[in-house]
């Protein structure tokens, strides 16, 4: 079926012989495969692999920040020249921190997080049987599969990975004598880059077009489920945004082997005066920050729509202020493409514009605080199920209040000056969009593995899991607040040079042994994802209950996803425990006329029809009621 | 035995995959060293059995709670009731957490940065501790809903969830008072930002020179006429690290200095460069920083209020310097470029800058045509120079 999709979107009977017009192979099933089911499983399990190898790195730079004097042979048996006499040598902490950050930033939480999840549940959820372009979706997967190749490959060459922040700021980046990572190293990370955009893109119109176009009868925009509005939104911004920094990435390229001198100006490298002149570092800040704020909400906001359906179903009740959520996912999707600058407050950007975009950002916690009440009052007069799902979507609420808030002190350009690249912007962002944004993918994947595996996972291995990484997290991130409050910089390989700051040696020393802990929970994890994925218990149809139209999908997954006609929908996604029906959901296929006891004049707002048989229907039976 | 059994071939396989999997992870950067260190195999092997004894705690408990969870349901009964677990878990976790939360604000947050010393940062940390309240308010009220809200509904089959799809009333409530309250952050924030960001030149502001570069600062004084010379980074050679022109009258008298040091109470204006990469000038004690861009001059005015001697008493610690540290990932030095800063009395200064050396030890010999440099740039008058530095920081926002 492939590329028809579209235009049988109409067909009332789809025929399963004239689907499979070419043999299944292991080949065409499991590894180019164009169904959207399949691309969303390759995705989750490379994003996890990187986020393995992510984490890993993390834990080698908190061996060095917890124990800067120590040497650690098997450090050196692992890692060869990258740790002589044991201990990790100073360009390679840097490139552990770059590499962590693009990693678990544009691998994991991006990839990951969008590419799993907007390819699984996008045509599941609007009643599509796959999406627009399924040969396009391959590519994507196959471009970010490369990206992610190519990115951890850079660790086999003679001078490292890239290692000047994930951030790449030239001249640091573009300048290879500068440092060793901005080598080969950097070249890798730029080809990697500009594969993992191509991806992004090339996945990011296929949502969109799929989302607009392909939606099944009845599913108007505003009975789509959140999960769909906000990955729906994550791509318009991943489309306008990303190939802003393929621009600057290009440009740098261009410096870096061409010649040119967009970045570059008045250098004096090692004591020689170099041929750049006329080009602006800032200039790639606002290039890279262009792209890189809307990017934290690419990240957060999936999280978000995770969340929201996660914590609704779970709370038996519709997710609260539906509308205000919607609305607060766009105002979120608008506001963030002019709220870059509020990482250029100290950079020499003109103190001006500083203040424009300091009001700008305060604004975009607006619609931010009032999701964070709205998932309060979801939870409010529930009844409630703690699934690990639910566990993780409330952690998730938790991070993100935490470091939400600690956003406002960053976004004042006055507190900013003090603050800005110490180790409360660590704390702040971690909390945030990292913590926030693995957690509520992760509930993501505890909700959805049934729909994906066909099996569930563990439960109480998932219990383990979250209350070790939920308290893991806190514990690593917490604490950050203070040593960044006492002007603790970021990205510093060691704090033997400053006697003021042995205090902060035993609590870094508590805050690597509590980030080993949350990397053994995370182990966990990953015995219940691949054991259950072939031996857990097998799942029935709707194993949680839910509204949504993916629990209306056969088990058996099949190219197409529904057999025979697409379902209708008629209702929204939320009709959990309303009262006057027998059950407490209502699935959005049912219609109102099978659920009259249920009906609220508020379901037939714009369905004069339906409101005068509603009408009809309310004074028969008032009539018919006993008088009490 | 049935625990035993519970770690059945299958188990052991996956676990065993999964070791392979994240273990190969690991070995990506393998290359040989010169002559590396010992490995203490055993100590490897005892970190090994500690995690494989972990695991296997877990799965015996696991095995257990099964057999458990069986005979209670062989009993009649409903099995363990993991709902009610994790509310009450949830439950102590609030309980826990902010207290733990507490104890990490006083505790650690009393070992953060003394009193500010300079003259705006009282304004910042006022503005922060007004933040800090506000949000310490909305955190523990929201934490608390959040965690207490799954414990007090957690799942019965008695009840059905209260159906409540919106409340225009309280949502439009919950909008404006964030709204309001984030004006007023705004409001005040743009203030004390404008103040702090004025670092417009006047007559009797101290100009010192400070230059980043790979890894450490140029510090550069003005001599007797107050005036920092002009500095042009294509001079740059062995002898004149900044590039100092010497055809500049003022530049002639220019002090070359080791540490930072400002008379208290007088209004000091830092003129920020860097040679190789961005750095960034960063006093946490004085509630500073600007980044330090190659190409792109940049200032930041302040008066330091509170001296050394004063601090040294006020933090009770007799070693107490105010530092500067680098804090733009600059390369592999970045954690090691700090200056130390001295704040002290008027006279102090004075007795301390006449014993400063000039920048261009010979000035005589220095010809500025002998110094060819080996890069062909247009050549810049005086003027235009000066044109170019004054207009470069409007040009390039």
């Amino acid at each position: 079926m492939s590329t028809l999709a579209v235009h049988d979107h109409d067909l009332t009977h789809h025929d399963e012989a004239h689907e499979h017009h070419h043999k299944a192979t292991f080949l065409n099933t499991y590894v180019f495969s164009q169904d959207h089911k399949m691309i969303a499983k390759q995705f989750l399990i490379t994003g996890i692999t990187m986020a393995f190898i992510g984490m890993i790195l993390s834990l080698l730079f908190r061996i060095q920040l917890a124990y800067p004097t120590q040497s650690f042979p098997l450090l050196e048996t692992l890692l060869g020249r990258f740790a002589p006499q044991g201990r990790i040598s100073p360009d390679f902490y840097m490139s552990l921190v770059t590499i962590h950050g693009t990693i678990m930033v544009f691998f994991v939480l991006t990839a990951g997080l969008s590419g799993t999840f907007a390819n699984l549940l996008i045509p599941l959820q609007i009643g599509a049987r796959d999406m627009a372009s399924p040969f396009v979706n391959m590519l994507s997967y196959w471009f970010f599969f490369l990206a992610s190749v190519v990115m951890v490959s850079s660790f086999l060459v003679q001078k490292g990975p890239a290692s000047g922040g994930w951030t790449v700021y030239p001249p640091l980046s573009a300048l290879p004598k500068a440092m060793p990572g901005s080598g080969e190293g950097m070249t890798l990370w730029l080809i990697s880059m500009v594969l993992f955009i191509a991806s992004s893109l090339m996945g990011g119109i296929n949502y969109i077009s799929t989302v607009l176009n392909m939606r099944t009868k009845g599913m108007d925009l505003w009975k789509m489920p959140l999960t769909v509005w906000a990955l729906f939104l994550t791509a318009i911004l991943g489309v306008l945004a990303f190939p802003v920094l393929v621009a600057g990435v290009v440009l740098l390229i261009f410096d870096r082997s061409f010649g040119t001198s967009f970045y570059l100006s008045d250098i004096v490298l090692n004591g020689q005066v170099q041929p750049y002149e006329g080009g602006s570092p800032i200039l790639f800040q606002h290039l890279f920050w262009f792209l890189g704020h809307p990017e934290v909400y690419i990240i957060i906001m999936p999280a978000m729509g995770i969340s929201s359906e996660v914590l609704s179903v779970n709370s038996r009740k519709p997710i609260f202020g539906y509308h205000a959520m919607v609305y607060s996912l766009i105002g979120i999707t608008l506001l963030s493409f002019i709220v870059w600058g509020h990482h250029m407050f100290v950079t020499g950007m003109n103190p001006f514009l500083g203040g424009v975009f300091m009001i700008t950002t305060l604004i975009i916690a607006v619609p931010s605080a009032v999701k964070t009440f709205n998932w309060l009052a979801t939870l409010w007069r529930g009844n409630i199920r703690f699934t690990p799902a639910m566990l993780f979507a409330i952690g998730m609420v938790s991070f993100f209040i935490s470091g939400g808030l600690t956003g406002i002190f960053l976004g004042n350009a006055a507190l900013d000056v003090n603050l800005h690249d110490t180790y409360f912007v660590v704390a702040h962002f971690h909390l945030v969009m990292g913590s926030a944004a693995i957690f509520g993918m992760l509930a993501g994947v505890y909700h959805w593995f049934p729909k994906m595996f066909r099996r569930m996972m563990d439960e109480r291995l998932g219990y383990l899991h979250f209350w070790l990484t939920f308290a893991g997290a806190y514990m690593v991130f917490f604490p950050m607040h203070f040593m960044g409050l006492d002007g603790v910089p970021r990205r510093y390989y060691a704090f033997t040079e400053f006697p003021s700051w042995n205090k902060w040696l035993t609590v870094n020393v508590f805050i690597t042994w509590a980030a080993m802990l949350s990397g053994v929970a995370q182990l966990a994890f990953a015995y219940n994802f691949i054991h259950s994925i072939f031996w857990g218990k097998k799942t029935v149809q709707n194993p949680w209950n839910a509204n949504t139209l993916e629990w209306t999908t056969p088990i058996e997954h099949l190219h197409g996803n529904w057999p025979g006609e697409l379902p209708t929908v008629y209702r929204w996604a939320y009709d959990y425990s309303k009262p006057g029906s027998e059950e407490d959901f209502i699935q959005q296929t049912v219609p109102f006329s099978q659920t009259m006891s249920s009906n609220l004049p508020h379901d037939f707002e714009d369905n004069p029809g339906g409101l005068e048989e509603y009408n009809k229907w309310t004074a028969t039976h008032k009539a018919n009621e006993p008088v009490k | 035995m049935g625990y035993i059994k519970g770690l059945n071939f299958k188990r052991v396989i996956t676990l065993f995959s999964i070791l392979v999997l994240f273990g190969n992870n690991m070995i990506f950067a393998q290359a040989t060293g010169a002559t590396p260190a010992k490995v203490d195999w055993l100590e490897v092997g005892y970190y090994v059995l500690l995690f494989v004894l972990v695991c296997l705690a877990v799965a015996i408990i696991g095995r257990v709670l099964n057999v458990y969870d069986l005979s209670l349901k062989m009993q009649g009964k409903k099995g363990i009731k993991w709902n009610n677990f994790n509310a009450y878990i949830c439950l102590g976790f609030i309980i826990v957490g902010l207290g733990a939360a507490y104890w990490s604000i006083t505790v650690q947050g009393s070992m953060t940065l003394p009193e500010s010393a300079s003259k705006h940062g009282v304004d910042i940390d006022n503005m922060f501790l007004v933040t800090s309240l506000l949000t310490l308010t909305v955190f523990v009220i929201t934490q608390l809903l959040l965690f207490v809200f799954p414990f007090y509904y957690k799942h019965t089959e008695k009840r059905k969830a209260y159906y409540l799809p919106h409340n225009n009333t309280i949502e439009k409530v919950w909008t404006v008072i964030p709204a309001i309250a984030l004006t007023i952050l705004v409001v005040f924030g743009f203030f004390i930002w404008q103040e702090i960001e004025n670092s417009t030149e006047v007559k009797g502001d101290l100009n010192v020179e400070i230059t980043g570069h790979q890894f450490g600062w140029y510090l550069r004084y003005p001599g007797k006429d107050g005036k920092l010379g002009n500095v042009n980074y294509t001079l740059v050679d062995a002898q004149n690290s900044i590039g100092l022109d010497t055809k500049d009258p003022d530049a002639i008298d220019d002090l070359q200095a080791d540490t930072l040091v400002f008379p208290v109470n007088k209004p000091v204006r830092l003129n920020i460069r860097a040679h190789d990469v961005i750095h960034s000038v960063y006093m946490p004690h004085f509630r500073l920083q600007q980044n330090a861009v190659p190409g792109l001059p940049t200032y930041f005015k302040f008066i330091p209020t509170i001296t050394t001697a004063q601090m040294r008493i006020k933090t009770d610690d007799s070693k107490f310097e105010y530092l500067l540290y680098c804090n733009k990932i600059c390369g592999g030095g970045h954690y090691n470029m700090q200056k130390v800063v001295r704040v002290v009395t008027e006279e102090e200064y004075l007795v301390w800058i006449a014993k400063q050396k000039p920048f261009l030890n010979t000035p005589a010999t220095t010809k500025p045509e002998a110094k060819a440099p080996e890069v062909k740039v247009a050549a810049l008058n005086k003027d235009a120079d000066k044109k170019v530095l004054s207009t470069r920081l409007a040009l390039n926002n």
